[in-house]
């Protein structure tokens, strides 16, 4: 509103004079006062914090405190200025508003953190030995991570392929042809699978495998099976909803024009739920390419490669980071060092796959066009 | 190319619902019907029996026989893709698909079903299709782009276009002006003249001078009440319908009296 004024206007509306003054902003406050507002009560918090700690009432200077005692007092001042300045309606919004983006920064803060603790950490390491070594034969310093990408790659491709047809074909099970009991057993079992304890898929995984191998089996592929576990319920959640926002006036389009159910389904519902339905399944992958307590269980941990999942032991990123952490050697910083390396890469994996999820729902959009 | 419609004995539900009940009506080949009637009453729910797309709702079903050209429709083993392959439809909202483009819109008939066309009979039918809808000059030069970057009233045409372009024997539309500005409309209504010497229509409308203009037969329904079924109250030549209907409730709905 405010936008189309002069200058002057916006920033004064009382002293111009009352033709040039728009009627319906007056008794505003002007734009910048709410963030003006908070830096000087942060300021403000941050002095008198300074001062007690200095006269020695509190202890030691806190900017947590300080931080918290801003914000408090910026919400109460704003509002409390609002009410006077703009009656209760425009108080009402200030207030919400100034809650919205605290809960913002709040959600924001613990992201921040252990983004910019990873990358400080994870640093020293982020090398090129660390991506081209295994850590066969290391002891202290030197070795990679190499072996352990492969391994994640490995597992969570092989999972992704046993989960998304699975998943998928289910989801469109449950929201083109499923009725009755069948229906509702399956959305029952989905929904009681996506609360499986991440160990329990793991166990899971090595007792089905045991009875095929025998006892004290550890492969790739069964950690596949594990994850999939966790994965398939999320591929079933996520498609079934995108799915169900295709709507019903295409279906019928497509069934008017002479189409058969699965053609229709084939060719108009899943290319127009195409986008989510594969924002959903990176976002499946994403969540189990962490997992560490089932691949612990049964791809077990190595410290060389190996490039088959259906044979032998499988390190994994996670189970990397988990084993340089717990068993150090002499060198203890040496093996930290590796862990947050590790836990860098596996979090730029993850934020790769959230771009080129993001890439392929542009190309996949149903374009607008308008 | 086109057919005569029979429908016997018509009873139409929503699970426990009954919308529409007893229908008795045939329509004759190569011409034009109209339903009109009041909101609620079934018309667009009647008129969906005529191509088996009542029956993709959950739970809905249908009492009695349709017959084209003496098959019945709801007699066992009818497969109901065949039946909209010869019964075409057109929406009371238009429903382009958004992931196609124009061209593509009006040859879904063709590529949804997996049927290889020549590029230059794939060509010649959009134009033709389009220009049967009336919308060719508009969308000449962008036939790449997508359906849903059309207006609302385009993308209606656009819809006509595509039921057009599988060459049904009947077609059937639900309101097809509702969205459509005058000249649009007269556009539309000069098309159903053109394609009535080749195919059954079968229009539903709230407009009565479009129902007077289009149709060669009418036919009125009406509810007695909310939750009661609608249900056929006179069917009969256009002319007598709109100026000596037999039915009082004809005569005070067409003359707009009612309620
Ligand atoms: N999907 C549905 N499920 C249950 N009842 C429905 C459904 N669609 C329509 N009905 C009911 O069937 C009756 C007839 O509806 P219908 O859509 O055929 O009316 P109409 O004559 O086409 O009205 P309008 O002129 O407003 O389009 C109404 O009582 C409506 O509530
Ligand atoms: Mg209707």
């Amino acid at each position: 509103m405010t936008a189309t004024l002069p200058p002057r206007a916006a920033a004064d509306p009382q002293g111009a004079g009352p033709a040039r003054v728009n009627s319906y902003t007056s008794g505003k406050l002007p734009r910048w006062a709410a963030p003006a507002l908070t830096v000087a009560c942060l300021m403000g918090a941050i002095a008198v914090v300074a001062l007690l700690a200095a006269a020695g009432a509190i202890g030691e200077f806190s900017l947590v405190l300080a931080v918290i005692l801003g914000t408090v007092s910026a919400i109460a001042l704003i509002t409390t200025i609002s009410l006077i300045a703009e009656g209760r309606r425009a108080a009402t919004n200030r207030f919400m508003i100034a809650l919205v983006i605290t809960a913002f920064v709040v959600a924001l803060l613990p992201l921040v953190s252990v983004l910019s603790t990873v990358l400080v950490n994870g640093a020293p390491r982020f090398d090129l030995q660390f991506f081209t070594w295994s850590m066969r034969s290391v002891i202290g310093e030197g070795g990679g991570a190499l072996h352990a990408i492969v391994g994640t790659l490995q597992i969570t491709a092989w999972a992704t392929l046993i989960s998304v047809p699975i998943g998928l074909f289910a989801a469109i099970y449950l929201v083109e042809y499923g009725r009755g009991p069948l229906a509702r057993a399956i959305t029952f079992f989905v929904d009681v699978m996506t609360g499986i304890p991440s160990i329990v898929a793991g166990l899971f995984a090595y007792a089905l495998f045991a009875l095929i191998f025998g006892e004290g089996v550890r492969l790739g592929f069964a950690g596949s099976v594990a994850l999939s576990v966790l994965m398939i319920p999320v591929v079933v959640r996520s498609s079934e909803e995108m799915l169900k926002l295709v709507p019903n006036e295409l279906r019928e389009a497509a069934y008017a024009l002479g189409v058969p159910k699965w053609l229709t389904v084939v060719k108009v519902v899943l290319p127009t739920a195409a986008a989510g339905i594969i924002t959903g399944i990176t976002l499946a992958i994403a969540r189990v390419i962490g997992e560490t307590a089932p691949l612990l269980i049964v791809a077990g941990f190595t410290s060389s490669m190996n490039y088959n999942a259906f044979s032998e032991r499988m390190q994994s990123l996670p189970v990397f980071v988990y084993t340089q952490y717990a068993n150090p050697g002499t060198d203890v910083d040496v093996y930290l060092e590796r862990a947050w390396a590790g836990a860098l890469t596996l979090i730029i994996i993850v934020m790769a796959l959230n771009l080129i999820a993001r890439l392929i729902t542009r190309l996949f959009q149903p374009k607008a066009g308008r | 190319m086109s057919k005569r419609i029979e429908v016997r004995d018509l009873n139409v539900y929503y699970g426990k619902f009954k919308a529409v009940e007893d229908v008795n009506l045939t329509i004759e080949p190569r011409s034009v019907t109209a339903f009109i009637g009041p909101s609620g009453c079934g018309k667009s729910t009647f008129l969906r029996t005529i191509n088996r797309m009542h029956e993709v709702i959950p739970g809905a079903y249908v009492e009695g026989e349709v017959l084209v050209d003496g098959n019945n429709l709801y007699g066992k083993g009818v497969d109901p893709v065949l039946v909209r392959r010869q019964v075409g439809m057109v929406f009371q909202r238009p429903n382009p698909f958004p992931t196609m483009s124009i061209a593509d819109n009006v040859l879904a008939g063709v590529k949804l079903n997996n049927r290889r066309i020549a590029k230059s009979d794939a060509e010649a039918l959009v134009e033709k299709s389009l220009r049967g809808a009336n919308l060719w000059n508009e969308v000449k030069d962008r036939l790449d782009r997508p359906g849903s970057s059309l207006s609302g009233g385009q993308q209606q045409r656009l819809c006509i276009a595509r039921a057009i372009a599988v060459e049904p024997e009947v077609i059937l539309m639900d309101e097809p002006c509702s969205a459509l500005d005058p000249i649009s409309t007269l556009a539309i209504e000069d098309l159903i003249e053109e394609l009535k010497t080749d195919y059954t229509i079968v229009i539903v409308t709230h407009n009565m001078q479009q129902a007077s203009r289009v149709s060669d037969k009418t036919a009125f329904f009406n509810i007695a009440g909310t939750g009661m079924p609608g249900k056929l109250i006179e069917y009969d030549e256009t002319a007598t319908i709109f100026s000596n209907p037999a039915v009082k409730a004809t005569e005070d709905y067409v003359s707009g009296k009612f309620g």
